[in-house]
């Protein structure tokens, strides 16, 4: 299965009310790249991938899949293949049934379809399931009917939306990675819609973040983590430390609790960092605050430090150390982790 | 254990209403099978007075259930696509089109039939075929159809269901008939069944209608009960329930059935 080359070029929706979903969106998605869109709810994402899938169609603008324009072209006639977020799986056919529905349409000897249907069948792990009725599948297994069926006719798009949503937290762990084993495998360019920053990390060879219809930004899961755009993409993926410096000083910034190391050429108001990219020291440290919660996360613990500014610092740590309330902590931080944003 | 008067009040009341309303059923059907109706049960019973009904009035039947197969099929052609479509629109328009179609129920049917014979009544041969009572029958029992398919469309997700089917490349016609129509079945069946028993039994709109030619058997039964003696009327009676019934008891199994579903 081989991908195509999604563009979008000035792509704006209105809804009747009035309200703009999607404000003039320009971006392309690479021959075989998988895009996880991310954003909070009625930031567009959704809009953006019914945009892709001919599901809605522009106000203004234009979709381009490899050279040619489906603009124009219904869901129908764009050879999209598409996961919905509650499945949509058809009530009155059985798992096989779903699974070859598109084949039919197309006109696919009944030799080939029973064929492809157990192809697909072993590619989601459901062999023996092909006769099951669609009620007696759990959560985990229609979500996996729902990929079969939409893979089936072989689409040169997969757009799933939100597909691990509906699925409780230790499955949609599971078939997180079952996913981006399979798509990575598959070589299809796929996008796909999330609000989890998690699922889009583990997924999405880029995402795409949005804010009120706008891009906020477009880059590799790395980057939007370590050097997110501003501070909504950097919020939106992760819990973030602001310090606001005090003063500049010859090898840093002075800032609330003591001086960070500092080698940019830019001397900015404030700079920010990752809980995970502070460390614990034994006396020397960076920075130094006193313990004010300390919380047990498992693989790693959470520690809030007041170091005098307005918020305590989160800070986690994978020591598994157990620090009285009250005791002096010292933090250290390497000058590389520390970034800033254009508000 | 010791029942309390009021249950016992209850029971009683409860009992008497039943045989107000069933003893008359009973009466009828008896008299149907009596010899003679004036002396009693004394008379002895028969089937003579079936027999005799049957020769004289067999047709009735036949353009009875002729009718009822043909509403039914004429309902659903137009009711399924129509529900369809007042599901789809939802909007003042849809909503007022939805009132307008439960008219001619609120109606009486003289009226109905009157509207029909004013405006087609000059065209003879379309006038004196049975397809004239067919087309009031239509007017008639289309809501029966629509209301209880859309009832089932709007709690099927259908948009969504049709939104896959769309993605894996199947038009507008095909998903209409391979994802509307199957997974409103319940929908459909039990419009159908109020269809067919509604169309046997309609006697307003088709007493206005009906030419001697093609006499239904509720016209028929108005005839027997103005001409014959009582228990022909009573015979013919009896073979109506003899139709009517299983009729009436397939329909509270299906929407026993519906009723289920909803709850799934």
């Amino acid at each position: 299965m081989s991908g195509t080359t999604i563009r979008l070029k000035g792509c704006r929706k209105a809804f009747s009310d009035g309200t703009v979903a999607v404000h003039d969106l320009d971006l392309t998605i690479e021959a075989g790249e998988t895009l996880a869109i991310l954003g909070p709810s009625g930031c567009g994402k959704t809009t953006t991938l019914r945009l892709i899938a001919g599901l809605e169609r522009p106000d203004v603008g234009q979709v381009f899949f490899g050279d040619s324009d489906v603009t124009r072209l219904p869901i129908e006639r764009r050879d999209v293949g598409m996961v919905f977020q509650n499945y949509a799986l058809f009530p009155n056919l059985d798992v096989a049934g779903n699974i070859v529905y598109g084949l039919k349409v197309r006109g696919v000897s009944p030799a080939e379809r029973t064929k492809r249907c157990s192809e697909l069948l072993e590619l989601v792990g459901l062999q023996d399931h092909g006769k099951r009725s669609i009620h007696e599948l759990s959560g985990g297994q229609r979500q996996r009917v729902a990929l079969a069926r939409a893979l089936a006719p072989r689409p040169r798009v997969l757009l799933l939306d939100e597909p691990l949503a509906a699925l409780d937290a230790q499955l949609r762990e599971r078939l997180r990675s079952e996913l981006a084993q399979l798509l990575r495998g598959l070589g299809i360019t796929a996008v796909f819609v999330t609000h989890d920053q998690g699922e889009a990390m583990a997924l999405g060879d880029s995402i795409l973040v949005m804010e009120h219809g706008r891009v906020a930004q477009l880059a590799s899961p790395r980057d939007i983590y370590q050097q997110p755009a501003n501070a909504f993409v950097a919020r939106f993926v992760g819990n973030l430390n602001a310090f606001s410096v005090i003063e500049h000083t010859p090898h840093g910034l002075k800032v609330s609790g003591g001086e960070l190391p500092w080698n940019g050429a830019d001397l900015p108001a404030t700079v920010y960092c990752r809980p995970e990219h502070l460390r614990v020291m034994d006396s020397e440290g960076h920075l130094h605050g006193r313990l004010v919660g300390q919380f047990f996360q498992g693989a790693q613990s959470r520690l809030l430090v007041d170091v005098g500014a307005a918020q305590p610092l989160l800070v986690d740590s994978t020591d598994s150390a157990i620090h009285a309330p009250g005791s002096l902590i010292a933090l250290a931080v390497e000058p590389q982790v520390l970034f800033t944003l254009s508000s | 254990m010791r029942r309390s008067t009021l249950f016992v009040g209850q029971l009683a009341f409860t009992l008497l209403v039943c045989a107000f309303m069933l003893v008359p059923v009973v009466m009828s059907l008896l008299a149907g099978l009596t010899r003679n109706y004036f002396q009693g049960l004394s008379s002895g019973l028969t089937f003579d007075w079936l027999v005799q009904v049957w020769q004289a009035y067999s047709p009735t039947v036949w353009l009875s259930l002729q009718l009822a197969v043909a509403c039914a099929l004429c309902v659903c052609v137009v009711g399924v696509p129509a529900a369809y479509a007042l599901v789809r629109m939802n909007n003042r328009f849809s909503r007022a089109f939805e009132e307008l179609m439960v008219l001619p129920v609120a109606m009486p049917g003289l009226a109905s039939a009157l509207a029909l014979l004013l405006t087609y009544g000059q065209f003879g041969g379309f006038r004196s075929s049975w397809l004239f009572i067919l087309v009031g029958h239509v007017l008639f029992t289309l809501p029966f159809l629509v209301r209880p398919v859309m009832a089932v469309m709007q709690r099927q997700h259908l948009p969504v269901l049709e939104e896959a089917a769309a993605s894996l490349g199947a038009g507008p016609i095909r998903r209409f008939f391979s994802v509307v129509v199957p997974n409103c079945r319940a929908g459909i069946l039990a419009g159908v069944l109020m269809v067919v028993t509604l169309s046997l039994g309609e006697f307003n709109l088709t007493w206005m209608l009906h030419t001697p030619m093609t006499k239904t058997l509720p016209v028929g039964l108005a005839d027997s009960y103005a001409s014959a003696r009582l228990e022909v009327a009573s015979a013919y009676t009896l073979i109506f329930l003899l139709m009517i019934v299983p009729l009436l008891v397939a329909l509270q199994a299906i929407s026993a059935r519906l009723s289920r579903g909803a709850n799934r």
